[in-house]
């Protein structure tokens, strides 16, 4: 039995009774153990299998970037236990070079795609879109099921290409040809990049299933009463993320194929020019740069549809354990809206060092940094929600809080590598990947732990364990802290990334003792993490159980279900809802909040 | 049996934390689940607090400790600007980081939850999300401003009187081309690459490539206070010109050509002094990944007076005479070489 069978037997699919909508056309109640819990329909079922299939990709991807921080750290020293898990990849302990670059590519691909895109929108989506919006179930299930089954399959190919022979993809997470097209120039360009290839056209496609879904439900099978602004900011997040993603994957999915065509097929899209292996290559007239516009077409947008989930989230969160509405509800839409649109006009901004014209360059930059405008609005916007709470600090109000403070920061870092002039000097270099790391690797994540934390009990009908939350928080959030600060130092002294070893640079070497002490640290925050996973699995069968229906004191319509919420979420009709979801205030019965299905009192506005 | 026994060690801890949550959790149902709560949040609410001043700690310590590993002073003009434009924004972005990292704190700490605290309905205010709004955009675009000035002067076109060098990079290493006496490049044609006598595929056909000298070591020699003007190229994936002590870099990119100009004003022995570093060197760092030897693409620039440039230059052999020894007496070397197969007749002392 493999895990997901066991948690999704557990009994939380409790069997629905006579549901409103019958969509799956079935006669009679039961359903096959197949069509239950594996090729579930039930959004629900698909947010747990999107959830679980995240964390084992995510230890995957954080244990990668153990080992190739031992390398960094302790480039002199060699450890029997990496050729134990990587046999000849680390022959004497030691990681080749090779396999040091296929282990940072698929580090990156690993997090940025098959955790922070389908482990954070797959699950989060899922579970809350239908719940929040007060829908039984997508727009249409079939096509849900199918997004994390396309997923499935695109991690099927990507884990078989950890094992074959010449390697994993090794040029990097951005894959950028012709490094990435020719076999001759890395061991890493060879199966192994055919299977990452097709493992992404697979992965584009689950994620446009899943898109298309999402906004489909949120746009057509809102509840009564649940007009577009009475959803609360994760469903707005969660379909802006939706758009995103269906407006830009498509692109990377193009770029994909070019690559494989020029591959395999004789093409010459990204290649010009080329001596290779002893050889002039046939190739003429294609453009590198191509391939740069249309990943970064893509790439830019997927930072942001990483982001904005958390950003929703974090909202809800901050919102319910302050007790206080979000502050400036249509500000933040509106932002929201504005990052949206922004997000893909500034892809070039990755690219103001490849020769493009400076002209060229200055739009972006001015694009980029407007930017920051809408996203400076949400951090004050989130600052003045706290103001005069009421505060209760549990495990997701702490990740709320800390993904504000790790989205400031890291935020603020993108101010100067935005502005062209100061990109020069910083790009490929450690500053970039401090930045990405503050922004994305952890305020991100931050976002999603405090989505985890938050919704578990709504997932499992449990509660995650308080005390292992907060040492989970404090090392994590302090553990990031001193691992990617001092890396914006590094990087300001012009530290290339993606070096396996620095000690034959004069300019860098006198790095060494700050870059062991990041590996040291490194590895305390990835046990802290492997200590998050212990606690969601073991919480899942011994957690504290819910006892109440609204254990937060949220006002939004998921916690209007029942505890083990069945096929179509409501037992009876799908309540009504009467106000806004931040109605954080005196109810006159002794309550601090009205839920969204209160109507209005005689004589009270709607807000 | 080390493994054996550091996953076992491992494990017990893990199972030891997992213990103390789960002790915790009974306790909380012992002692009552709301004077707990109470009392875990005053304490949570407290430790919040102190990050702030810790981080502040933090950041203090990391200043000091990473002051002498810094790049020195930055070695040409437009580097010059970069590092003020650089200071620039630090200072902007130094204020809102530690305002509103104080402030997120410090709310933290003010409205925890407590018995008697009530909140305050504070849903939205229009005037506040356009002061939020207006200031942030003045601030971008200050930066903007500065950062475009920049922006088009180092990507300028480089003035007329600028030494024109020619940069290759290929797996795994940097070739540099010198016109020679006649000032110009000669044409190439990556179709004539052969390792052996043409490294960079110049087209003999073309007289300007006679005098044309090539160092494969990947050191670049220029002058001090004289502008020069890199043609950069490679030969096989993308690769990245990176000059740290410059502020500037430029890719490599395969069937494209690009181009970086700078005047470097510190020579390398000026260098040494600065940096009192006897080792000290002017890198060149390969800053885009090309593969596994991505790491060890290592170029040097010597910056050096006209007149030592001169005599440097003077010692060099043309790339053609080092490989075509026959044709010697057309050449202006004054050092013939005796022929070899190898690649490495051609690198320079």
């Amino acid at each position: 039995m493999n895990n997901e069978e066991i948690i999704i037997e557990g009994p939380n699919v409790a069997h629905g009774a006579e549901s409103a909508t019958d969509h799956h056309g079935h006669e009679h109640h039961e359903q096959h153990f197949i069509w239950k819990y594996i090729f579930s329909q039930d959004h629900k079922v698909i947010s747990r299998q999107f959830m679980v299939t995240g964390i084992i990709w995510a230890i995957i991807g954080a244990l990668f970037s153990v080992f190739f921080r031992l390398q960094l750290g302790f480039p002199d020293s060699t450890f029997p236990i990496m050729e134990k898990f990587l046999g000849e990849w680390a022959k004497g302990g030691k990681l080749s070079p090779e396999f040091y670059y296929a282990l940072v590519t698929m580090h990156g691909t690993i997090l940025v795609f098959f955790v922070l895109t389908a482990g954070l929108s797959g699950t989060f989506a899922n579970l809350l879109i239908p719940f929040q919006v007060g829908a039984r179930d997508m727009a249409s299930p079939f096509m849900n099921m199918l997004s994390y089954w396309f997923f499935f399959a695109a991690s099927i190919l990507m884990f078989a290409s950890l094992f074959v022979e010449t390697g994993p993809a090794s040029g990097g997470w951005t894959t950028y040809p012709p490094l990435s097209a020719l076999k001759e120039a890395s061991l890493g360009s060879g199966v192994g990049m055919d299977l990452w290839l097709m493992g992404m056209a697979l992965f584009v496609v689950s994620s446009l299933l899943g898109g298309l879904n999402y906004i489909t439900t949120v746009l057509n099978m809102r509840t009564k009463g649940m007009t577009m602004t009475r959803m609360p900011l994760t469903v707005w997040a969660l379909l802006f993320t939706a758009v995103l993603g269906v407006l830009s994957f498509p692109v990377l999915f193009s770029g994909v194929v070019l690559l494989i065509f020029d591959r395999n097929f004789g093409t010459s899209f990204y290649l010009s020019e080329i001596f290779i292996g002893g050889k002039a290559l046939p190739h003429i007239g294609g453009s590198a740069i191509l391939y740069q516009h249309l990943f970064w077409f893509l790439g830019h947008p997927e930072v942001y549809i990483i982001m904005l989930p958390g950003m929703g989230m974090a909202s809800e969160v901050l919102s319910t354990h302050s007790r206080k509405p979000i502050f400036g509800y249509f500000a933040m839409i509106i932002s929201l809206v504005g990052i949206t649109l922004l997000a893909f006009v500034v892809w070039a901004h990755h690219m103001f060092v490849t020769g493009m014209s400076p002209f060229l360059g200055s739009i972006f930059v001015l694009l980029t940094l407007l930017i920051a405008v809408p996203s400076a609005v949400k951090v004050f916007n989130w600052l003045t929600t706290i103001w005069r709470g009421n505060i209760r600090f549990n495990p997701p109000m702490l990740f709320a809080l800390g993904f504000v403070s790790l989205f400031i920061s890291g935020g603020l870092t993108g101010i100067f590598l935005g502005n062209s002039a100061l990109d020069i000097h910083l790009h490929d270099t450690y500053f970039v990947v401090a930045h990405f790391h503050i922004v994305m690797g952890v305020s991100a994540f931050f976002g999603m732990f405090a989505g985890a934390y938050h919704w578990f009990p709504k997932m499992f009908g449990r509660f995650m364990n308080n005390t292992l939350g907060y040492i989970h928080f404090f090392i994590t959030f302090i553990g990031a802290y001193l691992i990617f600060w001092p890396m914006h130092y590094e990087g300001i002294a012009g530290m290339p990334r993606r070096y396996y070893d620095y000690s034959a640079w004069e300019s860098f070497k006198h790095f060494q003792g700050v870059n062991a002490f990041i590996s040291c640290v490194a590895i305390i925050v990835f046990f802290a993490q492997l200590l998050f996973v212990v606690n969601f699995f073991t919480s899942i069968w011994r957690g504290r159980k819910m006892t109440t229906l609204n254990p937060w004191g949220s006002t939004t319509l998921e916690w209007t279900t029942p505890i083990h919420p069945g096929h179509g979420n409501w037992e009876g009709e799908i309540p009504e809802v009467y106000r806004w979801p931040y109605d954080y205030k005196d109810d006159g019965h002794g309550n601090d909040f009205i839920p969204q299905t209160t109507p209005l009192r005689p004589g009270e506005e709607a807000h | 049996m080390s493994v054996l026994i550091t996953v076992a060690l491992v494990v017990l801890v893990f199972i030891i934390i997992y213990q103390i949550g789960k002790a915790s959790e009974y306790s909380v149902i012992l002692r009552g689940e709301e004077k707990v709560k109470a009392q875990a949040n005053r304490v949570i609410a407290f430790l919040l607090l102190l990050l702030f001043p810790l981080g502040c700690w933090g950041i203090w310590y990391c200043n000091s400790i990473f002051q002498d590993r810094m790049l020195p002073v930055a070695a040409c003009p437009t580097g010059v600007n970069y590092d003020s434009m650089f200071k620039v924004t630090v200072i902007v972005t130094g204020i809102v980081f530690f305002l509103t990292q104080f402030i997120l704190f410090w709310f933290c700490f003010k409205y925890q939850s407590t018995e008697k605290r009530t909140t305050f309905f504070f849903a939205h205010n229009n005037k506040l999300e356009l002061i939020w709004t207006t200031i942030p955009a003045i601030a971008m675009a200050i930066l903007v401003a500065i950062g475009l000035r920049n922006w088009y002067d180092v990507t300028s076109p480089a003035p007329p009187n600028a030494m024109v060098v020619e940069v290759m990079g290929k797996q795994f290493n940097w070739m540099v081309r010198y016109p020679g006496k006649d000032n110009e490049l000669g044409k190439r044609d990556f179709r004539k690459i052969n390792d052996a006598n043409n490294v960079m595929g110049l087209d003999w056909t073309d007289p300007h490539n006679m005098d044309d000298i090539i160092s494969q070591n990947g050191e670049l020699h220029v002058v001090v206070n004289r502008p020069v003007k890199l043609l950069i190229c490679s030969r096989d994936v993308i690769h990245d010109v990176g000059l740290p002590h410059f502020r500037m870099k430029m890719d490599a990119v395969p069937g494209i050509s690009t181009t970086l100009w700078f005047t470097p004003t510190i020579t390398s022995d000026s260098m040494k002094l600065i940096t009192k570093n006897p080792d000290f060197v002017y890198e060149i760092s390969c800053d885009q990944l090309c593969g596994k030897g991505h790491y060890s693409m290592r170029g040097t620039i010597i910056v050096q007076t006209q007149a030592e440039y001169d005599k440097w230059m003077a010692s060099q052999q043309t790339y053609y005479a080092s490989n075509n020894p026959s044709a010697a007496p057309a050449s202006d070397t004054t050092k013939a070489q005796p022929k070899n197969d190898s690649i490495k007749a051609v690198t320079m002392k």
